[in-house]
C-alpha cells in the first residue's frame, strides 16, 4: 500500500491519532501565538486607520477571518460527516463533532464583532440584510447539530445522526444563502476576491491573511484538544486508555 | 408493482388518521387561534394587516405544521410498526415517502385549505388570495419533507419538542421567503411566478432527496 495511505487509515485508529494529535498539539499553539501576534500587532497597531470608517475598520482584522472560519468549520464537519456515515470511521465522527461548537463561536464572533461594526459604519447595531441573515441562520445551524448530537445517549450514534443532519444543512445552505440574497440585498459586495484585482490595499490586505492564518491554526489546535478528551471519554474502557493511565511513563 | 407497499402504508396511515379525526381539527385551531391573536397585538387597522397578511398567514402555517411533526414517526416507533418497515423487502424511502404523503394530506393539506379564511381575517386583498393558496399547496408538501427528515433523526428520543424545532427552522427558511415572497409580490402587482417557481423546483429536489435521508436517519435510529 501507498505509505501516505497507509499512515492515513492507521491514523483513524484511535491510540495513533490520540498520541499524533498529542505531539503535533504543541507546535500548532507555538505557531496560533506567533502568527495572531504578528496579525494582532499589524492589524490594530501598523496598519493604516481608513479614510472614511476611521480607526473602527480594525475590526476587520477580526470579523473576516473569523466569517471566513465559520463556513471553512461547516465544510470541514461535512467532509468528515461522510467519512462518518460511509465508513464508520470513529476519528471521523469525533472530529465532525468536536468541530462544532468551534464553528459555532466563530460564527458568533463573527456576528458580534459584525454588529460592533455596523454601529459606527451603518448606524445601527442590526440589519436584515442578507448576509448578516445567513450567519444568523448558520449559528442556528450549528446549534441544531450540537442539540442533537447531546440529545442522543449512545455517543456514535449520537454523532451519525449529527452527521446527517450537517450533510443536510449543507445542500440546504447554499439554498439559504441564495433565498436570502434574493430577499434582500443591501449589503456591500465582496470586497476580496480569490480571482482578479483585489479592491484593497495591500498595506491592509497583508493582517488580514496573517489572521486567517492564524485562525487557521487555532481551529487545528482546539479541534485536536477537544477531540483528545472525546477519543479518551469514548474509549475509556479500552486496554489502550488503561495502559497508558496505569504507565509511569511520560504522557504524550 | 413496485408501489403496491407504498400505496399499503399510505392506506393504513390514513385510516389511522380517520380513526382518530379529532386530532385532525387540533392544528387547525391553532392556526385559527394564532390569526386571531395576531390583530389583537398589532392593532386592527386594515391596511396595516393587510401588509403584513401574506407573511402571518405562512409563519401560522409553519408552526401549525411543525406541532404535528413529532408525531410522523413516533406512533409507529412506540407500537413497533416502524421496525416491521424497517425489516420490509420494499425500499424504505418510497415507504417512507408514503409515509409523508401521508403527514401532508391529514395536516399541510387542510391548513393550505383553511388559508384562505386567515387571509380574510387578516384582511387579505383578495387578488393575493390565489398565490397564497397556490403557494402553500407548493411550500407545505416541502415542509412535511424536510421536516420528515429532522422527524426521523429525533425518533429515537423520549421527547424532542423544542430540539426538533431548533433542527427544522432553520431549514424552512428558503420555503418561508419563496412563500411569502409570492404573496407580497403578488400584492404590490409584480409578478410571482419566480419565487412559486423556486419553490416548485424545492419541491422536486426535496421529493427526491428528502425520503432518502428520511431513510438513513430512520436506520441510524434504529440500529
Amino acid at each position: 500500500m501507498n505509505p501516505i495511505l497507509y499512515w492515513f487509515h492507521k491514523l483513524g485508529s484511535p491510540p495513533t491519532f490520540y498520541a499524533f494529535a498529542g505531539k503535533l498539539m504543541p507546535w500548532l499553539l507555538v505557531l496560533t501565538l506567533i502568527s495572531g501576534g504578528i496579525g494582532l500587532y499589524w492589524g490594530l497597531f501598523v496598519a493604516p486607520a481608513d479614510y472614511l470608517q476611521g480607526e473602527s475598520v480594525r475590526i476587520i482584522y477580526i470579523h473576516v477571518p473569523a466569517a471566513w472560519m465559520s463556513m471553512a468549520i461547516y465544510a470541514f464537519m461535512a467532509v468528515n460527516a461522510i467519512f462518518a456515515l460511509v465508513w464508520r470511521t470513529k476519528i471521523a465522527e469525533i472530529l465532525a463533532m468536536a468541530a462544532a461548537p468551534i464553528g459555532a463561536a466563530f460564527t458568533f464572533i463573527t456576528l458580534v464583532s459584525g454588529s460592533l461594526w455596523g454601529r459606527p459604519t451603518w448606524g445601527t447595531y442590526w440589519t436584515w440584510d442578507a448576509r448578516l441573515t445567513s450567519q444568523l441562520v448558520l449559528l442556528f445551524l450549528y446549534f441544531g447539530v450540537i442539540g442533537l448530537y447531546s440529545a442522543i445517549e449512545d455517543r456514535r450514534r449520537a454523532a451519525r445522526a449529527a452527521s446527517l443532519l450537517i450533510l443536510v444543512g449543507v445542500i440546504n445552505l447554499p439554498i439559504i444563502r441564495y433565498s436570502v440574497e434574493w430577499w434582500s440585498t443591501l449589503h456591500q459586495p465582496a470586497t476580496i476576491r480569490l480571482v482578479g484585482e483585489s479592491s484593497m490595499h495591500a498595506s491592509m490586505l497583508w493582517p488580514l491573511l496573517i489572521m486567517a492564518i492564524a485562525t487557521k491554526f487555532y481551529f487545528a489546535w482546539a479541534l485536536l484538544a477537544r477531540s483528545r478528551v472525546m477519543v479518551l471519554r469514548q474509549e475509556s474502557g479500552k486496554a489502550w486508555v488503561r495502559d497508558m493511565l496505569e504507565s509511569k511513563e511520560p504522557r504524550p | 408493482m413496485m408501489l403496491t407497499p407504498s400505496i399499503a402504508v399510505l392506506r393504513r396511515d390514513l385510516t389511522a388518521h380517520w380513526r382518530r379525526r379529532g386530532e385532525l381539527a387540533n392544528p387547525l385551531l391553532f392556526a385559527l387561534m394564532v390569526t386571531t391573536l395576531l390583530p389583537l397585538a398589532l392593532g386592527p387597522e386594515s391596511q396595516r394587516l393587510a401588509f403584513l397578511a401574506g407573511g402571518m398567514v405562512w409563519v401560522t402555517v409553519l408552526l401549525a405544521g411543525l406541532l404535528t411533526l413529532d408525531g410522523v414517526f413516533r406512533a409507529d416507533a412506540e407500537d413497533g410498526s416502524l421496525d416491521q418497515l424497517l425489516l420490509s423487502p420494499a425500499p424504505l424511502s418510497m415507504l417512507v415517502l408514503a409515509k409523508l404523503t401521508a403527514h401532508w394530506l391529514v395536516a399541510g393539506l387542510p391548513l393550505t385549505l383553511v388559508a384562505p379564511l386567515l387571509g380574510l381575517m387578516l384582511q387579505l386583498p383578495q387578488e393575493a388570495i390565489g398565490t397564497l393558496t397556490l403557494s402553500l399547496l407548493l411550500g407545505t408538501p416541502l415542509l412535511s419533507l424536510v421536516g420528515g427528515v429532522c422527524a426521523a433523526l429525533t425518533v429515537g428520543m423520549r421527547r424532542s419538542g423544542i430540539l426538533l424545532a431548533l433542527l427544522v427552522l432553520p431549514l424552512y427558511v428558503p420555503v418561508l421567503i419563496f412563500g411569502a415572497g409570492a404573496v407580497d409580490a403578488a400584492l404590490t402587482a409584480q409578478s410571482a411566478m419566480q419565487p412559486l417557481l423556486l419553490l416548485g423546483s424545492g419541491l422536486l429536489l426535496a421529493l427526491g432527496l428528502a425520503p432518502l435521508a428520511c431513510a438513513v436517519a430512520l436506520r441510524l435510529g434504529t440500529t
